[in-house]
């Protein structure tokens, strides 16, 4: 049996375990309320992007841009979304595991797939597993602003357009809400799904079609990745919020056991003490 | 007095959203005056400033490229960036234009296209701010 001692040690050290983790739980769930505002932010710039992308691609000729035209996969790459830091329970693991599935399913290996990563923890474990990762993005802010992704997600554009790879999927966690969030696989490139155009109002085109889906499809494609990134942070801190919450309950209930023990045990001693000295007392007589 | 609805909507969040009389914005194909009732119309923007004239007023918003989506009623402006005149940072913008001629005529090995965007940008919003348009 532990001594009292041990107990109050075990108790103590516990509670100061759950000091930590409810103060990350309430850290993170005031973060989560920004990102999920972010989020919210950045929705109308997307559906006007997208209006506009396929009210430009129904007029405009089939192939007239590199970026809408699919062809033979010789070579991927995979954006992949996590956290800097652990303690999110599930969250990067599953966006990982998420990601190797979708390889598989493609039967492709290491020598067929390059890797976007953003976030420590994806790309440590892409580069000791021996994947190419070609560029990584660590140490994003809590609320990133779009000038934060714009290299590496202009980076993963180009490398497409330039022909290196044929397809380039993201995979990161789609928040839903607080308590749960849906791991997605989304083709970034090329554009083939295009929603039709809400209002099918016919442009004018100034200087022409073909030049506006220039400049327009590598910044359609930009801020995709950026809403999958506001997306991913929500989904994280949502994550952490959860984790550190059970965290929190777990502690107490270690507590509350620890401390039924612990008055057994200073009961039993209470209990010896005076045996003995009535033990003391009757020999004495 | 006629009006159109002008939206210009960033990734990070709408930054302007008024009634005004006429729009003029600098297109990759030159300058263009948009006013009420103008034929639906899709064009790509230079760095550059965005004219909104009220009635007795005009304002400025400096914005980063971008593209602008016209229709008869409402002109919506997407870019990667945009900022009022009010809220430019002053010196941020002369910062980073200290930071692009020093990498612009530094060593070789500079993306030189991306130096002189940026060079651009901040030229641009140091223009907007003290109003030499």
């Amino acid at each position: 049996m532990a001594t009292l001692r041990e107990v109050k040690q075990r108790i103590n050290s516990t509670k100061s375990t759950s000091k930590i983790t409810s103060a990350m739980h309430l850290v993170s769930s005031s973060k989560m309320a920004r990102a999920e505002q972010n989020a919210k932010k950045y929705v109308p710039y997307m559906t006007k992007i997208q209006d506009v992308v396929a009210a430009i691609a129904q007029g405009t000729p089939a192939g007239s841009h590199p970026m809408l035209v699919e062809r033979p996969v010789k070579k991927s790459a995979y954006l992949v979304m996590t956290s800097d830091r652990g303690l999110a329970g599930a969250y990067n693991t599953n966006v990982i595991r998420k990601a190797l599935e979708g390889m598989e399913k493609r039967g492709q290996t290491k020598d067929d797939v390059v890797i976007f990563a953003v976030g420590r923890v994806v790309a440590d474990f892409f580069k000791k597993t021996g994947y190419t990762v070609v560029d990584s993005e660590i140490g994003l802010p809590d609320q990133p602003a779009f000038s934060d992704i714009k290299a590496i997600a202009r980076k993963a554009v180009g490398m497409f357009t330039d022909g290196i790879y044929d397809e380039i999927f993201v995979c990161y966690s789609h928040f839903v809400s607080a308590m749960s969030s849906d791991l997605v696989e989304k083709k970034l490139l090329p554009i083939t799904d295009i929603a039709p155009a809400t209002n099918s109002a016919s442009y004018e085109f100034e200087p022409s079609g073909e030049e506006i889906l220039q400049v327009l499809l590598p910044q359609y494609a930009e801020s995709l990745v950026y809403g999958a990134l506001l997306d991913a942070k929500a989904s994280e801190h949502a994550a952490r919020m959860t984790a550190m919450k059970s965290a929190t309950d777990n502690a107490k209930d270690l507590i509350s056991d620890l401390t039924v023990l612990y008055n057994r045990a200073r009961q039993a001693a209470i209990t010896q003490e005076i045996t003995e000295i009535v033990g003391g007392a009757a020999a004495l007589e | 007095m006629k009006t159109t609805v002008v939206n210009i909507v960033t990734p990070d969040g709408p930054v302007y959203d008024s009634e005004v009389s006429m729009v003029s914005v600098r297109t990759t194909a030159g300058e263009m005056g948009i006013l009420p009732g103008h034929i639906p119309t899709v064009a790509p923007l230079n760095i550059g400033v965005v004219r909104l004239k009220k009635d007795k007023t005009t304002e400025f918003v400096a914005i980063s490229g971008g593209f602008v989506e016209i229709r008869p009623d409402k002109v919506t402006i997407l870019c990667p960036s945009a900022e009022l005149a009010d809220s430019i940072d002053l010196d941020r913008a002369k910062e980073a234009l200290q930071r692009a001629e020093q990498r612009l005529s530094g060593s070789e090995n500079t993306d030189v296209q991306r130096a002189k965007l940026s060079l651009n940008r901040a030229m641009n919003r140091i223009n907007v701010k003290e109003g030499n348009i």
